[in-house]
């Protein structure tokens, strides 16, 4: 896909930092910083020819709009209301009047213009400090028309990493599990859509029951379960081209798949008579390896960054517990000490926190933990929810949240929801049908 | 003078009273454990303990032979009833030589997705060894686990939880 997407990038203006404005993502943020999109403009000409093979008015705007949602989703900004802006789009990019920004408490502004050239898009924004009265930031991207969506999150990336210090997480898919259906007889579906939920797309029927998807780091292949003739195996998925194969040839049940930080392996569980392990199998030369070797129950592998070490979730204590090895399987260590039961461990693309799953009198936690188990911090309670996934730069979970049915066994719903690592900025993240399981890409445009 | 006398009764009367009050409550706390005991021990009728004992959602292979059984919560241990059911299929089994079977193993869905799966793949597997020993051949019986994907009942609730925590024998052919 990403070999697909032509993306210039030119620099207009390097401009240095100067003191400016900043953005504190480490707290929860309770005053987000008030910050103004104009609509980017866009000539006469350009604007019908986009209308022409877009299908959309003003597509200047509607990139706006984009970058907009991405900034109060963030929970980081409260972009203000295009009503009461003063300036003109087209003069507000050549020259703010940052006097009339100020009159309505703007702190930030993007200006930005779009222009047809050659029948590619031509988009150009910059990011001005209205106190200082400075420009920022300026760029400018020249892409097929399509990715005009792309090109608003890639904005939002380069502005939230200009005002955070910080990768964004903008420009990212995120694929999941679409769920319909009876609770007793889900029909459950491989389904993929960008970030914020736009360009929706099943990727398979629904023939057959799937689950736990999870990218490759280049997010070109996916990992998942598949009950295909009902023999649930793990597979792998090309999602350019739509091949799928099996992983290995286990004779029992493999599940709980990830790959590996350099794409290279797959990490999973494999069942044989009652008892569940972790193997690897490397892709290239199909060596499949044990990692670990215990008469409990050992699932939910997830690598650290550096490809080191692996947590993992395992009954060897009698319940559920989150427990760190060596990527060899050696110096196993449980690390969960706490009250109640630990699932779903998955190591932060920063490598200092593992998030995780945790039932604990009946209720459903979303939490993380330093590596070695301390500092444990619970994010949300809730009747059913499980499954976190790291955005790409570790500062957002995304997981997935069950209702409880009522007493004729009716009501029961699964959604996709986020919230920061603060413990703030909790929000539903919509999805055209049910859905569970989901994971996050790596940032598409690095 | 005076105020601090009164104050000295008030505070032996305190004493008295917190004496008095944390008797009470080691009495009130020892009813409730005992209260608590009895309960979870008390068969509802479709529950022993949190093992369904119930039969609505059971179906039969032959007369009178049940095709599941039912766990405790996190467990896979078989119960008295479990091994009598398994009991009577593989007498089923070894008059009907030509059967295979499929174990399908279940978890309730207050677990991780994952975690069931495992889970569900042990309780079917703690079935085909008590048919095994019973002599029933390994290669008649496959085991196929579900996790929490396919409930049979929809329900919430500690009942319909205990319904879903299963192994299901189903004839392969």
């Amino acid at each position: 896909m990403r070999n697909l997407i032509i993306l210039f990038l030119i620099f207009i203006i390097p401009t240095k930092a100067l003191g400016l404005i900043e953005v504190d993502i480490t707290r929860g943020n309770l005053n987000p910083l008030p910050i103004a999109v104009s609509p980017l403009s866009i000539d006469d000409e350009s604007k019908k020819s986009f209308e022409k093979t877009l299908k959309k008015k003003d597509i200047g705007s509607e990139i706006s709009k984009v970058i907009e949602k991405n900034l109060k989703t963030s929970g980081l900004f409260n972009p203000l209301d295009k009503n009461a802006f003063l300036q003109a789009p087209d003069i507000a990019h050549l020259k703010p009047r940052f006097e009339d920004w100020n009159l309505i408490k703007a702190q930030a502004l993007i200006t930005g213009k779009v222009k047809n050239v050659d029948d590619k898009l031509r988009v150009e924004f910059r990011l001005w400090d209205v106190l200082a009265g400075k420009e920022m930031m300026a760029l400018a991207f020249t892409t097929v028309p399509n990715n005009w969506r792309r090109v608003g999150h890639i904005i939002t990336d380069k502005v939230y990493e200009r005002l955070t210090g910080e990768k964004g997480y903008f420009d990212t898919r995120i694929i999941y599990v679409a769920e319909e259906g009876p609770k007793t007889n889900r029909i459950k579906k491989l389904a993929i859509m960008d970030q914020d939920g736009a360009n929706n797309k099943f990727l398979t029927l629904g023939n057959e029951l799937v689950l736990t998807p999870r990218f490759n780091p280049t997010s070109q292949m996916v990992t998942y379960l598949s009950y295909f003739r009902n023999l649930p195996r793990v597979y792998l998925l090309d999602i350019e081209t739509g091949i799928q194969e099996v992983v290995g040839d286990f004779p029992g049940m493999t599940f709980a798949p990830r790959f590996s930080p350099d794409g290279k392996k797959i990490i999973m569980s494999f069942a044989k008579d009652g008892n569940s392990d972790i193997y690897t199998m490397d892709l290239e030369n199909r060596i499949v390896e044990k990692i670990t070797n215990h008469p409990s129950i050992d699932t939910s592998p997830s690598y650290s960054p550096d490809g080191k070490f692996i947590c993992f979730n395992s009954d060897r204590s009698g319940y559920q517990q989150i427990y760190v090895m060596k990527s060899d399987g050696s110096n196993v260590k449980r690390i969960s000490f706490g009250n109640g039961l630990y699932g779903t461990p998955v190591w932060s693309p920063r490598g200092d926190l593992i998030a995780f799953t945790k039932l604990h009198k009946g209720k459903f936690y979303i939490g993380v933990m330093r590596t070695d188990g301390s500092g444990e911090r619970l994010l949300t309670e809730n009747f059913y929810q499980e499954a976190p996934s790291w955005s790409p730069n570790g500062r957002v979970l995304i997981f997935y949240r069950e209702t409880k049915t009522d007493d004729k066994g009716e009501g029961f719903s699964a959604k996709l929801w986020s919230i920061d690592l603060t413990g703030y900025n909790e929000r539903l993240v919509d999805t055209p049908t049910d859905a569970s399981d989901p994971s996050w890409s790596s940032l598409l445009s690095n | 003078m005076k105020k601090l006398v009164i104050r000295n009764i008030d505070q032996g009367a305190l004493m008295k009273l917190n004496k008095i009050l944390k008797n009470t409550f080691l009495v009130l706390f020892a009813c409730l454990v005992l209260s608590a005991c009895a309960t979870s021990k008390k068969s509802t009728g479709q529950m022993q303990g949190d093992v369904y004992t119930g039969t609505d959602t059971v179906e039969y292979l032959a007369s009178g032979v049940p095709d599941r059984v039912f766990f405790a919560t996190n467990e896979s241990v078989l119960t008295t009833a479990s091994r009598e059911t398994l009991r009577k299929q593989a007498a089923w089994l070894r008059k009907n030589s030509d059967i295979t079977i499929v174990l399908e193993g279940h978890a309730d869905e207050r677990g991780t997705r994952e975690y069931n799966l495992a889970l569900g793949e042990r309780r079917a597997n703690a079935a085909k060894d008590y048919l095994m020993t019973y002599g029933i051949s390994s290669n008649r019986i496959s085991v196929l686990s579900y996790g929490k994907e396919r409930p049979v009942d929809s329900g919430s609730n500690p009942l319909a939880w205990s319904k879903n925590r299963r192994s299901v024998t189903v004839k392969a052919n």
